[in-house]
């Protein structure tokens, strides 16, 4: 009962990881693009949790927190880059 | 005990994951940049905590082991993701993506035009 509450939980997240993937595809703008595949990252970490309780060992944990920083810095990086148009400025005065 | 802990968990992984449901649609059918990043920010990051507090409580009450690191994960993104929607919005806005046709106010723009125009300057 667990174990098929668990998958129907998984499945569920692979919908919802569909139509972010929708929207990846037809958004109109650029920042669209990149909220739903930071969005896709989020939905990656709790789809690994599920898979490491289903698959009964916890070495899958470290995962989580890799995850979550990447999809940070890539969401603050594209961010930067479309504010002020380089991510990594080399001039000293401002 | 272990069937009521079953049940706890078996509950907020349901929750997570209809939340994260729901916010995808939002992401889908609501008509504007802004809106689709407040359903998507928001939305993804109270169901993806639920799931991963959880699968902690499922360590804990079960497995028997309290696993810092889903602590850590819940920190995290609890404090990075509205951090991440705030910068994509605001980037978004200052590289000139338009509001809906029906929205009513926005009290932003002069302040957009300052921000493009001293850009601007800053480059020449």
């Amino acid at each position: 009962m667990f174990t098929l509450i668990l998958q129907i939980a998984l499945g569920i997240m692979a919908v919802s990881t569909l139509l972010y993937v929708i929207r990846v595809i037809k958004g109109p703008t650029v920042p669209d693009r990149v909220v739903a595949l930071d969005a896709i990252g989020i939905n990656l970490i709790a789809m690994t949790a599920l898979v490491s309780i289903l698959l009964n060992t916890s070495i899958f944990l470290d995962i989580i927190l890799l995850l979550g920083i990447l999809s940070f810095i890539g969401t603050i990086a594209f961010s930067k880059f479309l504010e002020k148009g380089e991510i990594i400025e080399n001039d000293r005065d401002r | 005990m272990i069937v009521i802990a079953k049940i706890a968990v078996a509950i907020l992984i349901l929750m997570g994951a209809l939340i994260c449901l729901v916010a995808s649609f939002g992401t889908l059918r609501l008509p504007d940049m802004y809106t689709r990043s407040h359903a998507a920010s928001k939305g993804s990051t109270l169901g993806v905590n639920m799931i991963l507090l959880g699968v902690f409580f499922f360590l804990w009450f079960i497995t028997g082991e309290i696993s810092a690191k889903i602590l850590l994960g819940i920190f995290f993104i609890f404090i990075t993701s509205p951090v991440g929607g705030h910068l994509i919005c605001r980037a978004a806005y200052n590289s000139g993506v338009k509001l809906d046709e029906r929205s009513v106010q926005d009290d932003y723009n002069g302040i957009r035009n300052f921000v493009i125009k001293r850009k601007e300057d800053s480059y020449l």
